[in-house]
């Protein structure tokens, strides 16, 4: 038996600036110095680190917005002069779908590479647009696995990237038809994709390589930034590859085990030169998550294409074009996996998505619509301090975006260290990755292989609601509007 | 078993010796028996919280006109005193005084004084459990009455689930039923035991109990206040999976003795001196996950009780070992009913999309309670993954259950208990509407305690605010006497918003209410725009 897949996480603190969501300590005047609050009553000496910090500017900024709003030093306080608010700077981040607490827990779990583990129920809405109208199964009594992820059997997260075939085709005499397998298994069901905009410097995609070559998984990279990865590190490389690119990567697309090609009329010829130089090499075709999604990939499956990604908007939404609101994922998804299942051949295609996965759940989530694997992009700019601002970033000359530069972007990607940067990335796919075999522990699945495209065992939103309230009468909200 | 008693130190002050109940016969102890009555019982910090901040500038001359014209006590100058004191902003209402020509900002001479939303409370809170529902849970736990209306006390704003569901004389456009005749008595009791199986039957005066805390997720003095408020109350509180304290025997016959998965503290003699034996299979908050109580709150004396080495963390295992069927679950009911030949079974589960089937395979495994445990309950810890997104909200499971039980005509042979998000007064009334007979809550009775959902009870030494932490110094800030006169104060206030929704409702007994959907309505959304996201 192989080595169990283990993600090395180490302790990588973050070297932006943290925002922390209870920052403001409103000091009134009038305080008699009894030093109660600083003393008696904060149990995560935030005003001892705050204080430290102003005496000695050396002192890790990263300290200072540790407050958790317990409000003991608030209802302590011997004159009831003091007050805590929330950070307008920690509201201001990212926007409906990145929400603070998302970039928050994300920039916690790229730091330590742990599970987050807080006490007290679940705070937030009740259900959402999205990903956040699934609930995953559990097992109550009955179940394969032992333990959960404390046990001794061990819960495989490895995906396969190629076509299975059903069966295998053999001529009258014996010789067999089918072409071998050439699948490309991967230990994580996550590659790391660019990021969905346009970013300063190449050490991000250098930084994403050595995290891919520790994960075992694939970076997603353009091919320009390709020419930079040492020849141990090309089997984990997916280049992004154009027609004109071609003769300049043949060293690369020679190591690589996959390569990707945006969609486009030339494509599968495109196809055709890229296995020309390399006859093992994964080709996956970059499409645009819409509702076309699913004839165009029976049309390039005829033509011999078996892998898809399907890029989604950073809210994993369809893109429609025009600022229309597609489907979600969920919806979208489901639909080009249920019309492969029914052509059957769904065993064939292999589907990766992209594009609004921003937490853990997001991830197992997309599998049980029908991704085989999920590509992370966004993610991995947050671990590494970007706020998704966006589109506040100043214009350059051009009109494009500044994103990722010097002071303007507290996640520096252009002069990011590479270790530094690949580190977080670890942490974060560790921490997901537990995360997961949570999810699959509970459900008792031992591999995520097979909660692909199991509806089964999730409850969605809208299903659930017409069971338990469907006979209930309905009054609009705004009718109660308190 | 060396006496835990010896290894806590005891409460300041001490219990006045409490007179005896008559005994049950279950417990080999002498039995407590405290009273039912509401008594102050403020907040225990100097400075007391309130919606709103009331500020006096230093342009005060002291003419006491606002203590004149404060009806809520905002305002006090005591007999001798040259100043007016510090506003006690917490009982202050609002804008909807404060607007008036009557109010203290209204007619003081020296324009002084100025009413502003409270930032420090704007920090508390969440969707489900918004500021106004701590802060109307604090005010029931204070005075034992029902929060003012500037405080939303029914619902919180997730947006779905109970705070979509409103019962019909809420809401404009409905004709409300008959109204009980004024003095009927209106009866929250419930029966637990409908098997007729001989055991005894036991009735609690509220359909309402505590949920399983262990010591070590959370101090002794929360652990006893719960249990003394539970005997007041003649209903029911559970040790969790912490194991029995010594000091919980005085309290025997309102506590239920938790079997879970990691079986800490768990012997024959805890079986046999309670009323109830829980097995609990799953928790809502970390469904499958079995329990977690980090290696920092595993302090010498919560190790010695779950005889396990301290400082460890104690992961249960998730499910029990030795239950792979349904056959074998019934062997484990027997063997506690063997154990203890009195006594009910409760089995408390997660909410599966198959919850229907566990709860038909649980009563013909032999359970008196079914005890569904919804995915948004309380926890001392777990993962954030497993607390939004593993097993259904509870609010789904009970017309689930209550139907699939009723389909196979064992509704009325079974008691099913629910929990898991349930916050308020009229959360416990919509969840028997739904089909349930009774609730268990917890994390309402820690808001009582004084708990703002900060989220930090899990590591370090636990909850800053000393409920949920077994730190010597931090679970000191509580005294017993005061933990158990806020609960008893809470269930007073909620008896009282349950009887008037009731006695609107033309029902006499809580028990008409089960499964009575056609009293309720449903918020439906108006629809979300959003658009594409530029890449």
């Amino acid at each position: 038996m192989p080595d169990r897949y283990h993600i090395h996480t180490a302790a990588m603190p973050g070297w932006f600036r943290r925002i922390g969501k209870f920052a403001n300590v409103d000091w009134r005047e009038d305080c008699s110095r009894c030093s109660n609050c600083v003393k008696l009553r904060c149990l995560y000496d935030v005003y001892r680190h705050e204080s430290a910090f102003n005496r000695d500017p050396l002192a890790p900024g990263a300290t200072l917005d540790e407050c958790k709003a317990c409000l003991s030093c608030v209802q302590g306080c011997t004159k009831g002069l003091l007050d805590v608010s929330i950070n307008p700077e920690f509201l201001d981040m990212g926007d409906e779908y990145w929400t603070p607490a998302i970039i928050l827990t994300t920039w916690n779990q790229a730091d330590t590479g742990r599970i987050p583990v807080s006490g007290a129920g679940y705070r937030g809405r009740f259900h959402g647009p999205g990903f956040d109208s699934i609930w995953t199964d559990m097992s109550e009594i009955v179940r394969p696995t032992r333990d959960g992820i404390h046990g001794r059997e061990y819960i495989s997260t490895s995906v396969d990237i190629g076509p299975k075939p059903l069966r295998l085709e053999f001529t009258p005499d014996g010789r067999m038809l089918t072409p071998p397998l050439r699948l490309l298994e991967i230990q994580l069901p996550i590659i790391l994709d660019m990021p969905a905009w346009r970013e300063q410097g190449a050490r991000l995609a250098a930084a994403r390589i050595a995290a891919a070559k520790e994960l075992k998984t694939l970076a997603v990279v353009r091919a320009g930034e390709a020419v930079q990865a040492l020849p141990k590190q090309l089997p984990f490389l997916a280049p992004v590859v154009a027609e004109a690119d071609i003769d300049n990567c043949e060293d690369i697309l020679e190591g690589a085990r996959m390569a990707q090609l945006l969609d486009g009329p030339d494509v599968a010829a495109l196809a055709g030169r890229v296995r020309a130089i390399n006859e093992q090499l994964t080709i996956a075709v970059r499409l645009p998550l819409s509702p076309a999604a699913a004839d165009r990939i029976l049309e390039l499956n005829r033509a011999g294409l078996r892998v898809f990604q399907l890029c989604a908007d950073q809210h994993g939404r369809e893109r429609l074009g025009h600022g229309k609101r597609g489907r979600h994922i969920k919806d979208a998804l489901r639909e080009v996996h249920g019309r492969l299942v029914k052509k059957g051949l769904r065993d064939e295609i292999t589907l990766i998505v992209s594009g609004g996965i921003a937490l853990a759940e997001h991830m197992a989530k997309a599998i049980i619509c029908g991704a085989d694997l999920v590509a992370v992009d966004t993610a991995l700019l947050v671990a590494l301090g970007c706020r998704v601002c966006r589109d506040a970033h100043p214009r350059d000359a051009e009109g494009q975006a500044m994103c990722g530069s010097g002071e303007l972007c507290p996640a520096e990607t252009d002069s990011v260290d590479r270790a530094y940067a690949a580190q977080r990335m670890v942490n974060l796919m560790g921490a997901w990755h537990s995360q997961l075999i949570e999810v699959l522990g509970a459900m008792g699945i031992r591999e995520v292989r097979r909660l692909r495209g199991e509806v089964g065992r999730a409850i969605f939103m809208e299903d659930i609601e017409k069971e338990a309230f469907g006979d209930i009468c309905r009054v609009p909200r705004s009718q109660v509007s308190a | 078993m060396s006496t835990s008693t010896a290894t806590v130190p005891a409460p300041v002050p001490v219990c006045p010796p409490e007179p005896e109940s008559p005994s049950t016969g279950y417990s080999d102890w002498p039995q407590a028996s405290v009273a039912r009555e509401i008594l102050p019982a403020p907040d225990r910090y100097r400075n007391a919280l309130g919606k709103y901040k009331v500020d006096r500038s230093a342009s005060c001359a002291s003419c006491g006109r606002c203590t004149e014209a404060c009806r809520y006590g905002v305002h006090s100058r005591p007999a001798g005193y040259a100043f007016v004191l510090r506003p006690a902003d917490h009982l202050c209402i609002g804008p909807a005084c404060a607007e008036t020509a009557e109010s203290c900002v209204s007619l003081c001479p020296q324009k002084a004084l100025t009413v502003r939303p409270n930032p420090s409370a704007e920090c508390m809170g969440d969707p489900r459990w918004s500021r106004d529902l701590i802060l109307a849970t604090w005010h029931a736990a204070a005075t034992g009455r029902p929060a003012p209306p500037h405080l939303e006390s029914r619902t919180g704003h997730s947006g779905g689930g109970f705070d979509s569901l409103r019962f019909k004389f809420e809401v404009p456009g409905f004709e409300p039923p008959p109204r009980v005749p004024p003095g009927t008595e209106i009866d929250t009791g419930l029966d637990l035991n409908h098997r007729g199986d001989g055991r005894p039957q036991i009735h609690i005066d509220l359909p309402v109990y505590g949920g399983g805390m262990s010591f070590g997720s959370v101090s002794i003095h929360t652990i006893l206040g719960k249990a003394r408020a539970a005997v007041a109350w003649n209903t029911l509180t559970c040790t969790g999976e912490g194991g029995y304290h010594d000091r919980l025997k005085p309290y025997d016959d309102h506590v239920i003795t938790q079997v879970a998965t990691g079986l800490f503290g768990v012997r024959e003699d805890t079986i046999q001196r309670v009323r109830i034996v829980e097995f609990k299979y799953a928790q809502g908050a970390k469904p499958g996950l079995g329990g977690h109580l980090l290696g920092d709150k595993n302090t010498p004396a919560v190790a010695r009780m779950r005889e396990a080495v301290a400082g460890n963390a104690l992961f249960s295992p998730f499910p029990f070992h030795s239950v792979y069927s349904v056959e074998d679950h019934k062997k484990h009911l027997d063997w506690i009913k063997e154990v203890n030949p009195r006594c009910l079974v409760s089995v408390k589960v997660s909410t599966p999309t198959d919850v229907d089937m566990v709860a038909v395979g649980s009563y013909f495994a032999g359970a008196h309670i079914i005890h569904l445990d919804g995915s948004y309950g309380g926890t001392g810890a777990a993962p954030d993954i497993a607390k939004k997104n593993i097993a259904m909200p509870i609010e789904y499971a009970v017309p689930k259950v209550h139907k699939f039980l009723a389909a196979e005509g064992i509704r009325d042979k079974v008691t099913l208990i629910a929990s898991g998000g349930i916050r308020t007064a009229y959360d416990v009334l919509k969840t028997i509407a739904l089909g349930a007979d009774g609730v268990v809550v917890g994390t309402s009775e820690m808001v009582a305690l004084g708990c703002v959902r900060c989220a930090c009870c899990e590591s370090g030494r636990g909850c800053p605010r000393g409920i949920a932490s077994t730190d010597p110094e931090l679970m000191m800030q509580m005294t017993l006497e005061w933990a158990t006169q806020r609960l008893i104060n809470l269930n007073f206030a909620w008896r009282e918003e349950m009887v008037d929704a009731l006695s609107r409702l033309g029902m006499a007994s809580i028990r008409e209410l089960r499964g009575r959907t056609d009293v309720l309505c449903y918020l439906s959304d108006d629809a979300v725009s959003a658009t594409e996201v530029s890449s």
